[in-house]
């Protein structure tokens, strides 16, 4: 049933990286989110695992390895945090998973403007999701939009195009 | 067995992983309704397991880099000078650091001793600071929560290091937070400013009583503060000790702004620790019974940490709810 190289749409290229490069990324992001962290409150403009799983999704164009990867990344981000019960983030990155694939199967991905506006919109579309999901199952307050995710949003648009630049040479070549 | 179509495989499988992590939600939420005690979920161990060693490994690697760096630095800076004399600026440089090292952690064992002296009632537990007779233990800050929008970090020592939780977490400039998670050679830390967090406080000059609460910025409020109470910008804000987490008197904060609001003020705080550049910090046992049994109790003449020249009433505010121990 899992196929990471099944692909609906023939026409995309689908992107193959060397093994363990999908879980190694994923794991220094979330090392790399606590780390920043610990260096100062700016580092919360940016969610560094939320562009793994958008970038990776995007990628490899496949909706079933998509949201197993958003689900593993945010279920790993609510374990490490305090206040959140497990499958807060973990829906809301299976969700971001899933649509970043199934975008990345239509549309261009590889150009720096599709990639920022796609960050841009997917990263609303997970604080959406994640203020939602807080409102309805949790009953605790949370803003689904004000000037400082407006400005995170673009921060994170922002880097992620350069990240998104480095995550590309660890593709596997043609 | 159901016959899924490959076109609509994916979607089923969203809706399958998404359904059962909002079962898994709502099954958390139900669970902490009943008021029972929250065990640490496993899946946490599980990450924690993953995702420490690596923090551990990296604030490793991060202080060596720096050590070889700030080296590299020092050798360059030293380039222009007079040669006949870079031999002996050398090893006078040298020699300065070794001072300069040996004084800073001189004047960081004084800050620790003091802090002891002033408070002997508090029963504390722990491991290796300042001596045998001493008891905290000292902890290394090796990373934070990885969701932004949870104030907590880990540290270096667990249960191994008789660290439990609702233990107090402290630097010598001011409390820091409370353990919430201890793993077998980790414990997590929620912060002062964690919006989930509360600590009973007062102002050291008035000696009204409040709540410092969090809300996920970097400055908590101080909040059951009624109007009719004068509060001064640059105030200084104390522990009450009634959270039987933090012994009184140790120092929270100051007064950064104070407004008037419905029903009570609304007080802006800043933290006395650094919370966003945390690297050591202490863990005290604060045996929360016998703190509250002692202040109870009529308080010796020459207490200086139980605050002998004003006691106060604990005000039966029923919104004020700080840090309630867990058993």
């Amino acid at each position: 049933m899992f196929n990471p190289g099944m692909q609906s749409d023939t026409n995309v290229e689908v992107h193959k990286y060397y093994g363990g490069t999908i879980i190694g990324a994923a794991i220094l992001a979330l090392v790399l989110q606590a780390f920043l962290h610990k260096f100062g409150h700016w580092s919360e403009m940016i969610e560094l695992p939320l562009l793994v799983t958008i970038y990776f999704g995007v990628s490899r164009r496949n909706p079933v390895s998509g949201l197993l990867l958003g689900a593993a990344i945010g279920i790993l981000q609510d374990a490490l945090s305090h206040d959140n019960p497990i499958g807060l983030y973990g829906i809301a990155k299976t969700l971001v998973g899933y649509l970043a694939s199934s975008v990345g199967a239509k549309i261009d991905t590889e150009h720096p403007i599709s990639r920022f506006g796609l960050v841009f919109v997917l990263f609303h579309f997970h604080q959406a999701v994640l203020a939602i999901t807080e409102r309805a199952l949790l009953g605790r307050p949370a803003p689904i939009f004000n000037l400082h995710l407006f400005l995170s949003s673009l921060v994170s648009a922002g880097f992620a195009v350069l990240l998104f630049a480095l995550l590309d040479r660890l593709r596997k070549p043609h | 067995m159901v016959d899924i179509s490959s076109r609509h495989r994916p979607l089923f499988l969203l809706t399958t992983v998404v359904f059962a992590q909002v079962l898994l939600l709502a099954f958390q939420v139900r669970h902490s309704d009943r008021g029972g005690q929250r065990d640490v979920p496993l899946v946490r161990y599980w990450a924690a397991a993953l995702i420490t060693p690596i923090e551990r490994a990296g604030t490793w690697t991060l202080s060596k880099i720096g050590g070889v760096w700030t080296g590299y630095v020092a050798v360059r800076s030293t380039r222009d000078e007079n040669v006949r004399l870079r031999a002996e600026n050398d090893r006078l440089k040298l020699q300065n650091r070794e001072l300069e090292t040996q004084a800073a952690e001189a004047q960081r064992l004084v800050g620790l001793a003091n802090f002891r002296q002033a408070h002997p009632e508090s029963p504390m537990v722990g491991a290796q600071v300042i001596g045998s007779s001493a008891a905290m233990a000292a902890a290394q800050v090796i990373g934070a929560s990885a969701d932004p929008s949870s104030h907590t970090m880990f540290i270096n020592r667990g249960e191994r290091d008789h660290i439990r939780r609702n233990m107090a977490v402290i630097t010598p400039d001011g409390i820091v937070g409370k353990i919430v998670e201890v793993f077998p050679s980790t414990a997590q830390v929620l912060l002062i400013d964690d919006k989930e967090s509360g600590v009973g406080a007062l102002f050291a000059d008035s000696r009204t009583h409040g709540v410092v609460k969090g809300t996920g910025d970097p400055e908590p409020r101080m909040d059951y503060v009624v109007n009719d109470d004068k509060v001064q910008v640059g105030e200084a804000i104390i522990t009450s000790g009634e959270d039987r987490i933090f012994p009184k008197g140790l120092p929270v904060g100051t007064v950064v702004d104070a407004k008037a609001a419905s029903p009570f003020q609304v007080i802006r705080v800043q933290p006395a620790a650094r919370l966003d550049r945390l690297e050591d910090v202490l863990i005290l046992l604060t045996m929360q019974e016998v703190n509250f049994r002692k202040a109870e109790e009529p308080a010796p003449a020459n207490s200086p940490a139980t605050g002998t020249s004003n006691p106060q009433p604990v005000p039966s505010s029923p919104a004020a709810k700080p840090m309630v121990p867990q058993p």
